[in-house]
């Protein structure tokens, strides 16, 4: 028994020894200083974009909030439009791109061979890399037209009495921005659920089968309840792209500051306006207008965040927390 | 600590009889709760090897379960034990690249053969795993009385019946009772794995396989168990693995002891009478293996 490094009972020594004393400090010193950049960076972009607002806040009042008229010229600006057309957008592709996109993960994770859910798994990924002013023009120029010819025209012809369908369709405008932003949104939504899926442990999927599940009872049983607050958590992401999508919407929307619930009409959505008026807003009134919309976008992003937040912590911790409480 | 109503045995120092006297039959139906009847199904093991992917993990087993009756399979760790009874409800082709060859008959009928639906032997095959794994973000209760929802059974008062029986049985009642609608992922280990026996029972499958259903137990709930599996024995067809040798001798009427070979894989080594297993081996490596002196 000679070599003394291995000898029983060294190793207490040698943990001792290495114990670290400076390592910690320094660590906890560099990730205090990350979160406080983080933190800095949001409050002075608020407090910024606050401050210019602050003209656009004073002359509109709170009448911005519901005014329908969009009159630069004369100096009339009411934001209604572009929430509404923000909302209406990502809502609609948000709910689309679920529901395609839960569907493309669970046959992703569950269902396709191997051989197939590799390169399509690679595929939907790569949908996501693809810069929104690609998929803008890929919509002005493929989309739309198609869209115009068998899809409005013929749900016009049938339809057309219905509130949804009026409208000239030209294939620029609501219908269009929300195809394009669901494909948009998609790829996260499914990327992510498709990770969230493939994590649920195979026990879950077993406990169901044992029980006599089929395989869809299996996904019903064993899969969603285990899934459900990361589906969750993938639809909170693909909302984001959504809201704050710019350059594909502006595209395909039309840009025609109206209210209508037709999906041939043309509509604005906040960032859009934007993006489109910054450069040509002359007065200092004008400019502080577009600054507060930027601001409503920003406060209508974080409310959206907090319920959906708030939603995946009922739903991940509804069932312990009422077990607490009963 | 026997299950044994009315004989007093130590644990280890007896070895139960395997020829049931027809007491054991009336101590259960006095119990009052298991008067269920119903004619219990064999299970024969026909030739069975099993595969994952390349890699042959059991060699030729060939073995009979009996009808109402509780068969141990014992034997060392990685052996084959838990491969085994998850071919036993078409649980091992689930894994990616599993595979299997021969063939297993159940109450007669082959299981592996084309048209024979998977899902329904495993309505008629119930399962306990080795580790729990009840569904955690659903109720106590709704974990409980999966099998039967998923059959499309709604009438309240017979589910409320089912989970209060299955529970009583598994040994949890008394502890879940007053918190029936909390998460199945909120309970214990050890609770969760009773858990998962009730679910397994509730829907009153034919043959109940148990993977070391005890192992995550305390002694009082281990005896619990146990004596569940000796009520069910009057109307089930019972397979448990199990690592602990006075578990297998006290609760089994048949023993099978698995080993692994040369090659890696394990195969049967002998199966036969539980008491003649633990009193009287045939073969050399089953009374190592009894008496401890496996290496
Ligand atoms: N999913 C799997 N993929 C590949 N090999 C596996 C898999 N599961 C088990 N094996 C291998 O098969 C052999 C038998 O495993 P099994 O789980 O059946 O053993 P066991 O007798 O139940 O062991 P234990 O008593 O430890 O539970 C082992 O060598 C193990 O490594
Ligand atoms: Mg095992």
């Amino acid at each position: 028994m000679s070599a003394p490094a291995a000898e029983y009972g060294r190793v207490p020594a040698l943990l001792a020894q290495h114990r670290p004393r400076h390592g910690e400090p320094a660590f906890r010193a560099l990730v205090i200083l990350a979160s406080l950049t983080v933190l800095a960076v949001i409050a002075g972009l608020v407090v910024v974009i606050a401050r210019e607002s602050l003209r656009g806040i004073a002359y509109n009042g709170p009448a911005f909030l519901w005014g329908t008229t969009w009159d630069p010229v004369h100096s009339v600006f009411g934001a209604l439009p572009f929430i509404y057309g923000t909302i209406l957008t990502s809502v609609s592709a948000l709910v689309l791109a679920m529901l395609i996109g839960v569907g493309v993960a669970l046959f992703l994770a569950e269902l396709a061979p191997r051989w197939l859910a590799g390169p399509v798994g690679f595929m939907v990924e790569m949908l996501a890399a693809i810069p929104s002013v690609v998929y803008g023009l890929w919509g002005i120029f493929v989309l739309a037209p198609w869209i115009r010819d068998y899809v409005e025209v013929p749900l016009h012809d049938t339809l057309g009495f219905l509130p949804f369908f009026t409208g000239n369709p030209i294939g620029i405008g609501n219908l269009e921005a929300v195809v394009v932003l669901t494909i948009m949104v998609l790829p996260t939504v499914a990327a992510v659920s498709r990770d969230v899926v493939a994590a649920v442990p195979l026990s879950q999927r077993e406990a169901a089968l044992a029980l006599g599940a089929t395989r869809w009872e299996t996904i019903r049983l064993g899969v969603f309840p285990y899934a459900r607050s990361g589906i969750i958590g993938a639809g909170i992401l693909g909302l984001a792209r959504g809201i704050g999508e710019t350059m594909a919407v502006t595209m395909v929307i039309g840009n025609a500051p109206t209210i209508s619930l037709s999906l041939f009409s043309q509509g604005y959505t906040m960032a859009s306006v934007i993006a489109n008026e910054f450069t040509e807003a002359t007065t200092d009134l004008y400019r502080s207008s577009l600054i507060e919309i930027g601001l409503l976008l920003l406060i209508v992003t974080l409310l959206i965040n907090a319920a959906a937040r708030l939603l995946v912590w009922r739903v991940a911790y509804g069932a312990s927390a009422r077990n607490v409480l009963a | 600590m026997s299950v044994m109503t009315g004989e007093t045995t130590a644990p280890g120092t007896d070895i139960e009889p395997t020829d049931r006297p027809p007491a054991r039959g009336i101590a259960v139906a006095d119990r009052g709760e298991l008067a269920v009847e119903h004619a219990a199904v064999g299970v024969e093991i026909d030739h069975l090897s099993a595969y994952y992917g390349q890699h042959l993990v059991l060699r030729d087993i060939t073995l009979t379960v009996q009808p109402n009756s509780v068969t141990a399979i014992i034997g060392p760790s990685g052996c084959g034990k838990s491969t085994l009874i998850r071919c036993l409800n078409r649980m091992h082709e689930v894994t990616p690249g599993a595979r299997i060859q021969g063939q297993i008959h159940l109450d007669g009928d082959p299981i592996y053969v084309p048209g024979v639906d998977p899902v329904v032997v495993r309505q008629r095959i119930g399962m306990v795993f080795q580790r729990p794994n009840p569904f955690p973000t659903m109720s106590i209760f709704d974990n409980v009385v999966a099998g039967l929802k998923l059959a499309g059974i709604k009438d309240r008062a017979l589910l409320q019946e089912v989970a209060e029986r299955s529970l009583r049985r598994a040994a949890l009642w008394d502890e879940v009772k007053d918190k029936l609608h909390a998460a199945g992922g909120a309970l214990s280990g050890g609770q969760q794995q009773r858990l998962c026996i009730a679910r397994a029972i509730a829907v009153e499958p034919e043959v109940v396989l148990m993977d070391e259903p005890a192992s995550a137990l305390d002694p009082m709930s281990t005896l619990k168990i146990e004596e569940l599996i000796d009520a069910l024995r009057t109307s089930y067809t019972i397979v448990i693995v199990t690592h602990n040798m006075q578990q297998a001798a006290r609760v089994s009427d048949r023993t099978a002891f698995l080993t692994v070979g040369d090659d890696g894989a394990g195969y049967l080594v002998e199966d036969g009478p539980t008491r003649q297993i633990f009193t009287n081996p045939q073969r050399r490596l089953t009374e190592d293996y009894i008496s401890g002196r496996f290496g």
